[in-house]
């Protein structure tokens, strides 16, 4: 569960999140969408207290991210954007790694390196070093580690960015599967990943939501294509 | 197992991944032992390791930035800052945990100049107390120096830049002390003698030396333990400013 309240965060002159308010519910998948620069990598690393907001708050798991940032952090798992990852380290190792910080052990962090493992098909790479691996294989590592504690909260930056077509099927299935049981959110700029996945998307521009609503009710709004609304409402907000 | 201690064990780690740490070891080793004997050992005729201890606040203004350099900037050059201080880690324990880490591994390396306690030991019959005293002095200088270092790698992306901005910060605590700085500055009138004594009080030379000595005194104690935990809270407060940038 996660409540966003009037959220904002400015960076120099630049406001780059505005008030942005939001509820995501256990059992859905909130596609986040936004053209480059709307804000969603922000708003994403505030909601896992890597940044604090200048104004607003949120809850994150049952957690305040003023009041308990560690407590939050032990809830979710995060692949921020691009899926960023210790090159020196063999898979194997970095998920330990990641084990070890979230205070796993023994027989609970072999179960959960089985389980990642396989449901990220990571077994012919697990002694591999992280640096040798390809795009495809980084970004299943990254959603390992993310889904290594099995939190029941899970926010994804960009999850399918620069994956080929079959690995995005992969992905986008996985998301899917764990949809109905987490909660989950997913930013993306394409639109058709939402469709694919989401039970529900939030469109922002500028900081702002421009719009709320499941992916069949936003298609009708722009006239049977989603496509359509979207560049309608986000060319209005960045002529605003 | 505390977030702290596992990303001290990953860091720990880490320097023996890369060719790095043994590159480091072996040219540390060489450089402390030939500066010891090159610099009069023997003629001394003296059964003690004072021309070796004499090169460390120098030998260190090099060689702890250099471990150091890489703790921040890297990570936050590679993004991988995002992902650490997004799992159940806060600033501190993260500084903590690399900052010891770095020290654990200059540990080693001082360890491993034990060779020339073992010379000196064979050679003659050295007093235990200044040998003991001056291996807590670098042990505590080594860091300080890194706590420095950690500093400047945290400031920029770019480990080139942190080694340098490290090494030079690093030269001027330590020859804040010497004769020909201290000299100069008892030169200017009226505010030479304070101002001397002032500039010599903020140099590991002069702390360091007391400690060489066979003397422990607190407030060298205090001094070198007062550089680390100031310069590892900058850290923490450096890097909630810069982590996201």
């Amino acid at each position: 569960m996660i409540k966003v309240d009037k959220i904002s965060k400015r960076f120099g002159s630049i406001l780059a999140v505005d008030g942005i308010s939001f509820e995501v519910k256990t059992g859905e998948v909130l596609g986040f969408l936004g053209p480059n620069g709307a804000g969603k990598s922000t708003t994403m690393k505030i909601l896992t207290c890597f940044l604090t907001p200048d104004g607003g708050t949120a809850e994150v798991a049952g957690c305040d991210i003023r009041k308990d940032p560690v407590g939050v952090r032990e809830r979710i798992g995060y692949v921020p954007e691009n899926a960023p990852l210790y090159d020196d380290l063999s898979v194997d190792a970095f998920l330990r790694f990641i084990g070890d910080v979230r205070g796993m052990g023994g027989a609970q962090l072999r179960d959960a390196l089985d389980r990642v493992v396989t449901q990220c098909s990571l077994q012919g790479v697990v002694h591999q070093r992280i640096e040798t691996l390809s795009k495809g294989y980084r970004r299943r590592v990254g959603l390992a580690q993310a889904l290594l504690h099995d939190p029941g909260t899970l926010i994804l930056d960009e999850p399918t960015d620069g994956l080929d077509p079959n690995q995005k099927h992969h992905v986008r299935e996985m998301i899917h599967a764990m949809g109905k049981e987490k909660c989950i959110v997913i930013s993306t700029h394409i639109l058709e990943e939402v469709d694919a996945v989401c039970s529900r998307a939030i469109i922002i521009a500028k900081g702002r939501v421009l719009a709320d609503g499941t992916p069949a009710e936003l298609t009708q709004r722009g006239d049977g294509k989603l496509e359509t609304y979207f560049r309608e409402i986000t060319a209005v907000g960045g002529a605003a | 197992m505390s977030a702290t201690t596992a990303v001290f064990k990953r860091e720990l780690r880490g320097y023996f991944g890369t060719p790095v740490a043994y590159v480091f070891l072996v040219v540390f080793l060489a450089l402390s032992a030939f500066l010891t004997f090159s610099q009069g050992f023997f003629q001394m005729r003296d059964a003690s390791l004072r021309v070796f201890f004499a090169n460390l606040p120098g030998l260190f203004a090099l060689f702890a930035p250099a471990i150091a350099m890489r703790m921040w900037a890297e990570e936050r050059r590679t993004k991988t800052v995002e992902l650490l201080l997004t799992l159940p880690v806060t600033v501190k324990q993260a500084v903590l945990g690399k900052f010891l880490a770095g020290w654990a591994f200059f540990g080693i390396a001082l360890l491993l100049t034990m060779s020339m306690v073992m010379t000196v030991a064979y050679l003659g019959d050295p007093d235990p107390g200044p040998v003991f005293t001056g291996y807590l002095g670098a042990f505590l200088m080594a860091g300080a120096y890194l706590a420095v270092g950690a500093f400047f790698s945290a400031m920029t992306k770019n480990q080139v830049i942190a080694f340098v901005l490290g090494a030079a910060a690093c030269a001027l605590l330590v020859y804040s002390g010497s004769p020909a700085v201290v000299d100069a500055l008892q030169g200017i009138p009226l505010l030479g003698r304070p101002l001397a004594r002032f500039v010599e009080s903020m140099s590991f030379l002069t702390h360091f030396d007391v400690l060489q000595r066979g003397l422990i005194e607190f407030r060298d104690l205090f001094f070198m333990l007062g550089i680390t935990g100031g310069f590892l809270t900058a850290t923490v407060v450096m890097l909630d400013e810069s982590k996201a940038r």
